[in-house]
């Protein structure tokens, strides 16, 4: 025990002694939360639009001033005719084009139908539909409030949508638990694999090896430091996302930390075993950056939906653990559910860290390997 | 006396590379074994196998009594090691270093102080310096007090004095002479052929073969022709020149001269003149004593 302890102190030294390794635990995962928490919002907030108003009438006013009074949207010019549409769209900061035909008023008071021309900018065809469908809402929901006050036209069938658990639809709640899922499993594999690649390199493991260290004591120092400082960043990853991006945590939050603590272990055991088929550090970071990255980001579902992805991939993505705790993490985090949902999920995490580690310590040889 | 290492007919192959090819040889209790050949000899494969880091593909091996292969856990307690490369933390203290394989080894500093004594006082000044900052003769003494830390019974270090200065390798090795009165036997390499007269016994080993196992006098004795050192401006020219006459049987670079056997143990008679035809004046020949690199090279050119 005496000299378990004295490795794990060595291995803190390590860590604290170079700040690098600081930097990369501590400073990626809150730059890498905030960039993609800001920078990667598929909300819209303040997209240009430009108004092409046929009519100037009371009700296109009314009409205006909702649209660009919901916050969704700036007004980056009024047009005077069609011709100016693609002026407008080819400058570049406008989204979308709202035209109101002719005598848009007076044709609602005769006839009780008018019509409203969006044009979008399908360059960019996320961005074209979430505006034109932001418009439409406005539209509707205008409409609404015209046959309240009117009582006049027929009743219809209005459809409310409400998007449960994500009301305002923020795409933090889509981004903040990927992120953490990313973000975890990148830094522990990396961490780990490349403090055992090192061990190779300086030519330490080999005194290491002849000691009378246990390769279990070796591996679970190597692990012992990172996962209690993967836990305390964990913790600081809610913390920030609580308060900048007002991300709750609808479940259980011991339950949350407890799956947490399970998918680093997952990882650190990863990294093991990353280092025991890598031997210098770069091989190490190659395999666990570019390896581990990609499939996370693209074949996890943490920003495509597995369900849309050819069946190849989505058997692919079934060996990946991320794609397995975005799914407990965010339904414990915005669902709120219990274990009862996310047992599944939890027990092949759980059966991925056990077949992990049972590799690396059949591959972390007693012996040099040539 | 009692044997400390006793290793039969150990063959180790990488690939199609030979590594060692059937080395036999044994080690006495106390006494500073050395392995003196060039690089790529097999000199840190046989080490590794004594310090149970590789299996042989086949031989047997027993060190201090264990089965190297079987009881590799019970003989690791007993065995200190320095490796080749530099095998400290470079981001940990001198003192830092020293504890932690003392940890690791389960024993302290203290414990053992009285062993170390003589190599760590030079430490004792930088003990809170990082070891990556030490010089490259105080990184080996650091390297051989964390090697001792833990009183092995052998101690085995691979290459211990490449790249230190002429004054620390004086001093490092007469710390290995003081290795016996604390009963470690010592099993070196090196491949410098001045370090092999401070052996006890060494063993001249080149692409994985044991070539001879000697004392050092023994070995230099063991030189069979009479030996010529040639001494003239332009060592390159001369050595070739010295290599084209038909009596020569060999001649290789020694320091500033060329060391030169020839044919019925005699200097050929018109030899100063033909050296003179060939451009080389100024030529002193003397006959020399053997050292042990002649022997060497004596042996493999066999």
């Amino acid at each position: 025990m005496k000299r378990f302890l004295g490795f794990v102190k060595k291995e803190f030294i390590h860590i604290f002694r170079d700040y690098r390794t600081l930097i990369i635990l501590f400073g990626i995962p809150a730059v890498q939360i905030l960039v993609f928490g800001f920078v990667v919002s598929t909300d819209i907030k303040d997209a240009g639009v430009a108004i092409l108003d046929l009519s100037r009438d009371e009700t296109t006013q009314k009409l205006t001033d909702k649209i660009l009074s919901s916050g969704f949207f700036r007004k980056t010019g009024e047009l005077l005719n069609y011709n100016d549409i693609d002026r407008i769209f080819k400058k570049g900061n406008t989204k979308a084009v709202i035209i109101f035909e002719k005598d848009l008023g007076s044709r609602l008071f005769r006839e009780g139908t008018a019509s409203v021309n969006i044009i979008a900018d399908g360059s960019e065809p996320n961005v074209a539909t979430l505006v034109s469908n932001y418009i439409s809402a406005i539209i509707s929901d205008f409409n609404r409030e015209m046959n309240k006050t009117l009582l006049s036209s027929s009743p219809v069938v209005q459809p409310e949508v409400r998007m449960y658990f994500n009301p305002s639809l923020k795409s933090h709640f889509m981004f903040v638990p990927g992120v953490i899922t990313l973000i975890m499993i990148l830094i522990c594999a990396l961490m780990t694999s490349v403090t055992i690649t090192r061990e190779k390199e300086f030519g330490t493991m080999e005194v290491l090896l002849v000691s009378p260290l246990k390769p279990s004591q070796i591996i679970l120092g190597k692990v012992a430091p990172y996962f209690l400082l993967s836990f305390i960043n964990i913790i600081t990853i809610l913390i920030l996302s609580w308060f900048v991006f007002g991300l709750p945590v609808r479940g259980s939050l011991i339950l949350l930390l407890l799956e947490t603590m399970l998918y680093i272990m997952m990882s650190l055991t990863l990294g093991i075993l990353i280092s025991t088929v890598s031997k210098t550090m770069q091989q190490a970071i190659f395999i666990s950056a570019i390896g581990m990255m990609l499939p996370t980001i693209l074949l996890s579902g943490f920003i495509f939906p597995i369900e849309n992805m050819p069946k190849v991939y989505d058997y692919f993505s079934s060996i990946l653990p991320p794609r397995y705790f975005i799914v407990i993490i965010k339904n414990i985090m915005i669902k709120g559910t219990g274990l009862q949902y996310v047992w599944k999920e939890t027990l092949i995490i759980a059966l991925m860290t056990l077949i992990f580690m049972a590799l690396s310590i059949k591959k972390f040889s007693l012996r040099l390997q040539q | 006396m009692k044997t400390v290492i006793e290793a039969e007919e150990i063959s180790r192959n990488f690939g199609k590379v030979k590594a060692l090819d059937n080395v036999t040889f044994s080690v006495n209790e106390g006494e500073i074994f050395g392995f003196i050949g060039p690089d790529g000899a097999g000199k840190t494969t046989l080490f590794r196998i004594v310090t149970t880091l590789l299996l042989p593909d086949s031989g047997t091996m027993k060190v201090l009594g264990f089965d190297s292969i079987k009881d590799f856990r019970e003989l690791r307690k007993h065995i200190g090691y320095m490796p080749g490369r530099f095998s400290l933390y470079p981001d940990l203290s001198v003192e830092e270093n020293l504890n932690f394989y003392a940890t690791v080894f389960g024993t302290t500093v203290n414990e053992n102080y009285s062993l170390i004594e003589a190599i760590y006082k030079h430490l004792e000044p930088f003990r809170k310096r990082l070891a990556r900052d030490l010089s490259g003769g105080m990184k080996q003494k650091l390297a051989l007090s964390c090697a001792l830390i833990h009183r092995p019974r052998l101690l085995v270090l691979d290459e211990p004095t490449t790249g230190v200065d002429a004054v620390s390798r004086v001093e490092f090795w007469e710390i290995l002479q003081g290795m016996k009165e604390h009963n470690i036997t010592v099993l070196v390499s090196t491949p410098y052929m001045d370090e092999a007269m401070r052996c006890n016994r060494v063993a001249l080993i080149q692409q994985g073969q044991i070539l001879t196992i000697d004392t050092p006098d023994n070995i230099k004795s063991g030189f069979r022709g009479k030996l010529f050192k040639i001494k003239a401006p332009g060592k390159f020219k001369l050595i070739n020149a010295v290599r084209d006459h038909h009596n020569t049987l060999s001649a290789y670079p020694f320091g500033d001269s060329v060391h030169a056997t020839f044919f019925n143990d005699t200097v050929p008679e018109d030899f100063v003149n033909y050296l003179t035809m060939k451009g080389i004046e100024n030529v002193q020949i003397t006959e020399s004593e053997a050292h042990i690199e002649d022997r060497f090279l004596e042996l493999m050119n066999i």
